[in-house]
Parts: C-alpha cells; sequence; structure tokens
C-alpha cells in the first residue's frame, strides 16, 4: 500500500507573528519557517507504517513555494521515500488542496492519505474531510491511534467527549492530532540520504487544478492585546477577597 | 437570505453552542431553518421546533443516523443545502467532522471558526492561534461556516412553534462503522459553558494532584480543564484540553494553576473575563494575561485557596 502524506511549510510555532502594517498579510519575510507540527505527526505515523510493512511507500507532498522543497527534504529525512512539490506562491485554500491531493491519490494509486488535522497558519481543519469527500473515501479525523488490519483500518479520534474509535474501510483519509505518534528528530545520516531521495515537481495545471483563492483576504489584523499585566496578591485568602470584590465569585 | 443550522445534540438534547451558532445565524439575517440529524432523536427536533427565530426544522431521523458518522451524513447535508444561502455548524468535533465534507461536495470553500459577522458574505475569524483576525468575503452562492461559540450571544431558547418537516433517511454508504466511544462524564458543568474554569498544567506532576482543583471547582461550581502538556503527560483525558487544537472557552473566570501560558493555551482561554493565575515563576507569559497572580507553590497556594473559599 502507499501512502500520500500532506506537509506544509508554514511559520515556526514559536515566532511571534505579525501582520503587514498595510493589512493585507502576515509579514513572511525573514520569519522562521518549518513543517506544519501536526504534518510532521503524520509523516512519523505513516513512515511507521512502512516500518511495520503495513505500506510499501510513503510518498511526501507539499503544495507550496519552491522553498517547500526544505520542508519535503524534511519528511524524506524522517523516512519517506520520494517526494512531490507542486509549486504555488501565495496562498492556498483547503479545497483546491484537497482537489490536488485527490489527482495525486488517483495518479499513484494511494492506499490511504495522511494529513495534519489542521495547519497552524490558518488553522482551517479543513482539507482532510474535503478530500474524503472528493474520493468518496472514508475519514478519520483527529486521530491519536491507528491500527490496519486487513481491509480496514481502525482510528481512534480525539473528539470534544473524550474518544471514539471507528472502523474504516482502505481506501481511506486519516487527518493526525498531535498525540498520534511523537516524530523523531532525523539523524545526520538521514539527512544526508534525503538529499539524494527523488524531488519531483508536477505543476497544479498539469493536474488540472486551479489553486486560486476562492475567497477574497480584505484584510488581517493584530487583536487587541489583553491588558497590562497582572496585580500580583501576597496569598489565597488575599485572591479571594479580590475575587468576591470584582464579583468573579460569590 | 435563508440559513441552514446543523443542530448538535446528543439525540436527546440540543448542546449549548448550537444557540451560539443560531445568534450568528440571527445576525448574518434572514430566514433560519434547522436540521436534526439523528436516531431516535424526537426531544431534539421539538426542542428546535421551540427556537423563537427558528422557521422550520427538518428532521432526518433515523437509525443510520443514531452514529453520527460524516460519511454518511454529508451527502443528506449537500442535498439539503440546495436553496440554502448559509450552511452553519459550530466548532465542535461533530461540526469540524462533518461540514468540509459538505463543502467540498458543494464544490464551495469553508470558512472556519468564525467571531465575527460583517456582512451577509463577510466574516472575520482568528487565525495562527488568534495571534491575527483575518476579514475574509465569500463570492459563492453558498457559504459553509462553523462558528465559534464563545464570541455569539445565544439566543433564546423556548417561546416558538417551528414548522417541523421529515427527510427520508438516505441510503447508508458504508464506508466507516463506529466501534466505541467512552461515555461522557457525568457531573460537574462542562468546560466549554462553564462560568468558571480551572486549569491545570504540567506543574500539577501527575493525575492525583488534580483532586486540588477538583475540591476548589466542587466549590466554585467550575469546570476542570488542562494544557496539552498535562494531556500529554496522562494526567487527564484528551477532552480536558485547552488550547489552539483543544478546546476554546471563555467564562466569566478562568484559574490557570501551573500552566506557563504558550501562545497555544492562550489561544483557547485569552477571551476569558477574568484570568487568574498561580504559578511558581514570577517570569511566567501567564502573568502577562492574568489579571490577578500569585506567585508561588501550587502545593501551598491550593489547600489554602480551598480553605479560603
Ligand atoms: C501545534 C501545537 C499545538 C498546540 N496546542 C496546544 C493546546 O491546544 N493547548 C495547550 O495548552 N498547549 C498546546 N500546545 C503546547 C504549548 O506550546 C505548550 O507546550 C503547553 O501549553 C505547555 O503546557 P504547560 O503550561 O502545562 O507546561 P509548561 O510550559 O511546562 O509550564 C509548566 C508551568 O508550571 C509551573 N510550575 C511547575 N511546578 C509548579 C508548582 N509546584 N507550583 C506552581 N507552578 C509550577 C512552571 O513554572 C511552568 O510555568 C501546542 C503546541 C503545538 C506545537
Amino acid at each position: 500500500m502507499k501512502i500520500l502524506v500532506g506537509v506544509k511549510r508554514v511559520i515556526d510555532y514559536n515566532v511571534q507573528i505579525r501582520a503587514k502594517a498595510d493589512g493585507s498579510a502576515i509579514e513572511l519575510e525573514n520569519v522562521k519557517m518549518a513543517i506544519n507540527p501536526f504534518d510532521e505527526v503524520a509523516v512519523e505515523a505513516a513512515v511507521r507504517l512502512k516500518e511495520e510493512g503495513v505500506a510499501t511507500e510513503v510518498i511526501a507532498v507539499s503544495i507550496g513555494p519552491e522553498k517547500a522543497q526544505d520542508t519535503l527534504r524534511q519528511a524524506l529525512a524522517m523516512g519517506a521515500d520520494r517526494a512531490i512539490l507542486v509549486p504555488h506562491a501565495g496562498t492556498t485554500e483547503p479545497l483546491s488542496v484537497a482537489k490536488t491531493f485527490k489527482a495525486l491519490a488517483e495518479q499513484e494509486g494511494a492506499g490511504l492519505v495522511m494529513l495534519g488535522k489542521q495547519a497552524i497558519d490558518d488553522d482551517c481543519n479543513q482539507t482532510g474531510q474535503m478530500l474524503a469527500a472528493l474520493l468518496g473515501w472514508p475519514q478519520g479525523t483527529f486521530a491519536s491511534s491507528l491500527k490496519v488490519s486487513g481491509e480496514q483500518i481502525e482510528v481512534t479520534r480525539e473528539v470534544d467527549g473524550g474518544l471514539e474509535t471507528v472502523a474504516l474501510n482502505l481506501p481511506a483519509v486519516i487527518t493526525a492530532d498531535l498525540r498520534l505518534q511523537e516524530p523523531r528528530f532525523a539523524s545526520l545520516p538521514a539527512i544526508m540520504k534525503a538529499k539524494k531521495k527523488p524531488l519531483d515537481s508536477i505543476s497544479a495545471e498539469s493536474l488540472g487544478v486551479d489553486l486560486t483563492p476562492r475567497l477574497e483576504l480584505v484584510k488581517v489584523v493584530e487583536p487587541p492585546v489583553r491588558t497590562t499585566g497582572s496585580v500580583l496578591v501576597a496569598n489565597a485568602a488575599e485572591l479571594v477577597e479580590k475575587l468576591k470584590h470584582d464579583a468573579a465569585i460569590a | 437570505m435563508t440559513i441552514l443550522v446543523i443542530a448538535d445534540h446528543d439525540n436527546c438534547t440540543i448542546a449549548s453552542s448550537t444557540f451560539n451558532t443560531l445568534g450568528a445565524a440571527a445576525q448574518i439575517g434572514g430566514d433560519i431553518d434547522v436540521l436534526v440529524l439523528g436516531g431516535e432523536c424526537s426531544t431534539v427536533t421539538a426542542a428546535a421546533a421551540a427556537i423563537p427565530c427558528v422557521r422550520r426544522v427538518l428532521s432526518a431521523d433515523c437509525e443510520l443516523f443514531a452514529q453520527p458518522l460524516a460519511e454518511d451524513m454529508a451527502p443528506l447535508v449537500q442535498r439539503c443545502a440546495e436553496g440554502y444561502s448559509h450552511v452553519l455548524g459550530s466548532t465542535t468535533t461533530f461540526a469540524k467532522n462533518l461540514l468540509p465534507r459538505v463543502a467540498a461536495l458543494l464544490d464551495v470553500p469553508q470558512i472556519s471558526d468564525i467571531s465575527g459577522v460583517i456582512d451577509a458574505n463577510t466574516f472575520e475569524r482568528p487565525i495562527y492561534a488568534g495571534n491575527a483576525l483575518a476579514t475574509v468575503r465569500s463570492h459563492d452562492a453558498i457559504k459553509v461556516i462553523t462558528v465559534r461559540s464563545t464570541k455569539f450571544e445565544a439566543v433564546a431558547v423556548t417561546g416558538g412553534s417551528a414548522e417541523c418537516l421529515a427527510i427520508d433517511a438516505p441510503a447508508a454508504q458504508a464506508l466507516a462503522r463506529l466501534v466505541s466511544r467512552t461515555e461522557a462524564k457525568s457531573g460537574g458543568p462542562e468546560l466549554t459553558t462553564a462560568r468558571i474554569v480551572i486549569s491545570g498544567g504540567r506543574g500539577m506532576g501527575n493525575g492525583e494532584n488534580f483532586v486540588l482543583l477538583d475540591t476548589v471547582a466542587a466549590k466554585l461550581g467550575a469546570a476542570v480543564g488542562a494544557s496539552r502538556a498535562a494531556v500529554d503527560a496522562g494526567f487527564v483525558p484528551n477532552d480536558y484540553q485547552v488550547g489552539q487544537t483543544g478546546k476554546v472557552v471563555a467564562p466569566d473566570l478562568y484559574i490557570a494553576v501551573g500552566i506557563s501560558g504558550a501562545i497555544q493555551h492562550l489561544a483557547g482561554m485569552k477571551d476569558s473575563k477574568m484570568i487568574v493565575a498561580i504559578n511558581k515563576d514570577p517570569d511566567a507569559p501567564i502573568f502577562q494575561v492574568a489579571d490577578y497572580g500569585i506567585v508561588g507553590d501550587l502545593f501551598d497556594v491550593m489547600p489554602a485557596l480551598d480553605a479560603a473559599l
């Protein structure tokens, strides 16, 4: 079984982001970029399935700028076998990304597509569900554990009420939650080896997909910052006094 | 404008988030219908019909929907969505799982987690864990949207008498099957709707120590939450997690105990009316957003707080 795994290049989660002064976008110049943390978990989970002998090949896919090659190389260093870049400058939207993955999944004959449950830039949480709809496949979203048995995959999902386990017919789409796997650190030899692994570039056009955003971005602003810093109180009794005074507690 | 709101429910009662989502629908304006998908959910349909702002309730009450599988539900929602200008759901795991599947079938983008309605086509939503607010405009005939409950007032619950329309069950897709689900825990207020929330972080040390929060929570009528670090360490179950990738809460009072205040945690609680931080590190970032703080060891402070209440 071939696994396609999606990796998005985003601003590193430790960076304090800034909106451009004209409100047109988030500043991406000279900002540290990284693999979307949820995608990194998805890569780890895909590579584990290969190591367990369940998958035969792991193909990392990114839709993004030429620089997303770095992100793909990271996936290759973690153990993906080859990579595909679908070059696109500017914003990507989940629906067109899902269409791109659909075309690639069909072209590759993938049995499983694994994505992060959300990207930490746009926080959309849509792509996996959309892809599953377009392919007519079942979806195991917000996954915290996986087990493939025969023609089915059992997925434990993190839901509002706790955990839910579903059995999906393969082929299927999985979206990873953070607790699915702990991503490995790529060793130096693995990083060197990754440089020689194949990385193809396939245009969206050749896949019949239009990546032009459909939603109009009117503006992006930073939210008002909360307050002045806290008033320190000496002890619990004083805190209770304050909270009663402010009517926060009875 | 005609708006279709997908109800969140457990086949017995409508989730409170749905009333906030209806609040967002009311801000968009126009006729509002509610779609109830469930199995033996007649009380939910009746409750939906009693909501004064609702024009009509569409109810697909069938065996197939007793388990909320997106694979089976999405084609029906797609069919029902014809003719509506907006399809709305809440930012719950139910709707987050279902609605993008519906949007793709309709071939329209989804607008996730809106925090504001500018006009019928233009919405505000948090991005980058709430560190920026984007205003986006849709040019599509049907707008599929999920709504951040904490940002919209709930509508009135009773007093109406909407027309009810039964919808035939669709054929099963037979793509997925529910194997098991953890039972919702009983007792204590629900995290996302509680007036007071007390959350514990890595500083709690272990799961047993959460009893320090439970006792104070019981006295205050508070719900107990946690940081991701506390969940990852196995102190408490995943449904306690507050933050960018957990639940978003905005109670009157949020008490953070042994939580450093990472942006991903703040994303889930910084709209709380009042924030209290208890942390032994005076430089912890949580103190930058807290209204009151105690710099001290939680193992001293929490018993003292319990005693002072
Ligand atoms: C993609 C992504 C998504 C994430 N999503 C979330 C999310 O949804 N929610 C979330 O919470 N996090 C999330 N995180 C994790 C987040 O970045 C932080 O790692 C996490 O919030 C830290 O949890 P913490 O504050 O409990 O632990 P720490 O940062 O380790 O802080 C522990 C605090 O406890 C204090 N402490 C220790 N002992 C005591 C004591 N005895 N008395 C008093 N104080 C004490 C310490 O001073 C410290 O400030 C996410 C991270 C990523 C990368």
